[in-house]
């Protein structure tokens, strides 16, 4: 019972608790903890967010409500506690109802295994990565039962198209994913940041950090992948019927994954906490992790407010046709080359706790290796491109030509 | 029985796995069928769980929850207004045997060779990581055969279905 | 043990985690006005009275779609031991994981060549 038993949970057993209460009471506690992290930040996510966008589309952003609009979430969250809920008489009452808890909950559940410093985390699972991937699911099965049970075609239309493109971004996604895993020889988050002492994995493996980004923005419904709110082919979409309080967990649960993706690229290709000092205190090694990921989720934001929205088609084509493709070919190269620089020697066998110098050979010929494989993917799109712009030229020539024959 | 976490654990996993079975045959609606499966499955993913495999949990919730039940989803809605289901299924007797000579079957099979006191320290206290798993995967000693016929079938799988998908279409 | 103690957590938080959401709602729920009526309530879809049935026949490219992500699923599931044990694995490990990708690739490129990724 010992090893099970420590920090708050010994201090409560000491002072004459029962030991089984003691454990579940340290347990709650961390779990409160750990997720007050994501609670709090969600609040503040939603006026950033505003503000981002108000300011890339020149516009103001909240500020009547508190000093710069600060207080804005809670003057909405007043207004939306205040409306009525509407629920369709056709809807399925009870999925209706749950999909929004899951939907969020789905996201909070990602905290759970986030490392916040080398030793403050809610739990380092040994399969960690695919923790996040695997609950992830629980919010694509969310948004299909949202999009069913509103009991409207455009809902279920909207949710179906949804659905569909995360299922696809999910393959590019993992197979990103499994750079990092190979690299550290570890599922773990804490593992995968301390292989990282060495290099960050964005130096040792770019074009995964690409495909990873690119395809978690998609899993986020953001543009140029927002399908999930065309609000003007689908009216909105899956959440079309849905008002008040529970319309907003759906946007509050999106807000937030979009944060815990900038958080998880921190951890997986930018070394975590890591950065100057930060043995010194766990709050340097916080800041750092928070720095990286804050840098990372405004570079959504900027990506999200600055591109137009492609067309179901389009997004299909690019995930299936070049991004699965891609991300294939990454891990090929990837294993095929750290391999070979292993078998020589060139390479430690084991990343967690390299240093620098032991690493640097291996970086600069991985980076030559993607640079190979990024110019080569560039000529691909290009021709690709101007392929498509010819065909499109020619045949609005044609309808030109048809329109003038009438 | 020692009324522990595992045992909590295991009683709560079971209330998921058999009402989710229930569910799924008493609904009459396909889609909260689907869901109901999904239920089921997730307490099957805790008994891997309290069994020391979490990796498997994360497949089995990767796989059903995450692929399987989207499938089933999309698959229902290729098929025109079968979310209501009017008549009733008529033949009870024989489907009410056949599913208890299965499930006895199963029962014993697996049962029996298990029955009777077991001792604890028989069970070795060995558990696999991960790790041991993806080098027994690759082992030439161990189950490489199986892992590339595993690809094989799976290629097999996709390219039939993408046959069969299109050739209803055409 | 310890295992489980981390799953512990990890199920406690599963417990926790649609509460969080269900407390606005809950609130929400208290507070709200109530004033239903038919037309309110009604299924909003173009403004005007909805016509037939929701569940309407999808296209067989959802399926096409969901068949091929399930094959990359399972295939990404025996990915992940493998990666985790690429760092300490010999040539022929190495050899038989890359013969496994190969193979799965092969079937993109059937897909591809059928023209089952087109989005029609």
């Amino acid at each position: 019972m010992d090893e099970l038993c420590t920090g708050l949970c010994k201090l409560m057993a000491e002072a004459g608790a029962d030991v089984g209460l003691a454990q579940f009471v340290s347990l709650l506690v961390g779990v409160l903890l750990v997720s007050g992290v994501p609670l709090v930040t969600v609040i503040l996510l939603i006026w950033v967010e505003r503000k981002v966008a108000a300011r890339i589309q020149d516009r103001i952003g909240p500020n009547r409500v508190g000093p710069l609009g600060l207080l804005q979430t809670f003057a909405d969250m007043l207004k939306l506690l205040s409306k009525e809920d509407i629920t369709p008489t056709a809807a399925d009452r009870i999925l209706y109802n749950i999909a929004p808890l899951v939907s969020f909950a789905s996201v909070v559940l990602i905290w759970a295994v986030i490392p916040f410093t080398p030793f403050h985390y809610g739990v380092d699972l040994e399969i960690g990565a695919l923790y996040f991937v695997a609950i992830a699911s629980f919010g694509t099965l969310s948004i299909m039962a949202a999009g069913w049970a509103s009991n409207n075609k455009y809902a279920l239309l909207g949710a179906f198209r949804v659905v569909a493109l995360l299922v696809s971004y999910e393959v590019p996604l993992v197979f990103a994913l499994l750079a990092p895993v190979m690299l550290a020889g570890s599922m773990s988050l804490v593992d995968i940041v301390n292989a990282q002492t060495g290099m960050w994995f964005v130096v040792l493996s770019p074009l995964a950090f690409v495909i990873f980004y690119i395809s978690s923005q998609a899993e986020t419904g953001r543009a140029p992948f927002d399908l999930i709110e065309a609000e003007s082919e689908l009216v909105a979409g899956f959440n079309i019927e849905y008002s008040g309080m529970k319309f907003g967990m759906f946007f509050a649960a999106e807000f937030l994954h979009v944060f815990t993706n900038g958080i998880l690229m921190a951890l997986l290709f930018f070394g975590g906490w890591m950065g100057p000092l930060f043995y010194e205190s766990p709050l340097i090694a916080f800041a750092w992790l928070g720095v990286k990921g804050t840098i990372i989720y405004l570079t959504t934001l900027w990506l999200r407010n600055t591109v137009p929205r492609l067309r179901i088609d389009q997004i299909m084509a690019f995930n299936w046709k070049f991004l699965v493709p891609l991300s294939i070919a990454n891990l090929i190269f990837l294993s095929l080359a750290l391999k070979i620089l292993q078998e020589l020697g060139m390479a430690p066998r084991d990343l967690i706790g390299a240093s620098f110098a032991e690493v640097l050979p291996a970086t600069i010929v991985m980076l030559l290796i993607n640079l190979a494989m990024t110019v080569y993917l560039l000529g691909i799109m290009r021709k690709r491109g101007r392929e498509a712009r010819r065909e499109s030229q020619a045949g609005a020539a044609l309808a030109r030509a048809g329109a003038a024959g009438d | 029985m020692e009324l522990n976490a595992v045992t909590i654990g295991f009683f709560i996993f079971s209330v998921f796995t058999l009402g989710g079975g229930i569910g799924v045959v008493t609904t009459r609606n396909l889609f909260q069928g689907t869901i109901w499966l999904m239920v089921s499955l997730f307490g099957v993913a805790g008994y891997f769980v309290l069994l020391s495999a979490p990796f498997l949990a994360a497949v089995q919730i990767l796989v059903y929850i995450g692929a399987i039940a989207i499938l089933i989803t999309f698959a229902v809605m290729l098929t025109r207004s079968v979310t209501r289901i009017r008549e009733r299924y008529i033949r009870t007797v024989p489907s009410f045997v056949a599913s208890l000579a299965l499930f006895l079957v199963l029962l014993f099979g697996v049962t029996v060779p298990i029955f009777g006191e077991q001792n604890p320290e028989a069970i070795p206290a060995f558990v696999m990581t991960t790790r041991d798993l993806g080098v027994a995967l690759v082992d030439a000693d161990g189950y490489v055969a199986p892992f590339l016929l595993a690809s094989i079938l799976l290629t097999a799988a996709m390219i039939g279905a993408i046959f069969i998908a299109r050739d209803e279409e055409s | 043990m310890n295992v489980l103690n981390e799953w512990a957590f990890v199920g406690l938080f599963a417990l926790m985690a649609p509460i969080f959401p269900a407390l606005p709602i809950v609130i929400a729920w208290l507070f709200r006005p109530r004033k239903p009526n038919v037309l309110k309530s009604s299924t909003y879809e173009c403004g005007v009275e909805t016509i037939g049935d929701t569940w309407v026949q999808f296209r067989v490219q959802y399926y096409i779609y969901g068949l091929i992500f399930l094959v990359f699923d399972v295939e990404m599931v025996f990915l992940f031991p493998w990666a985790v044990a690429y760092n300490g694995m010999n040539l022929f490990g190495f050899i038989a994981g890359f013969l496994f990708i190969f193979l799965l690739t092969d079937a993109l490129f059937y897909a591809w060549k059928k023209n089952a990724l087109d989005w029609k």
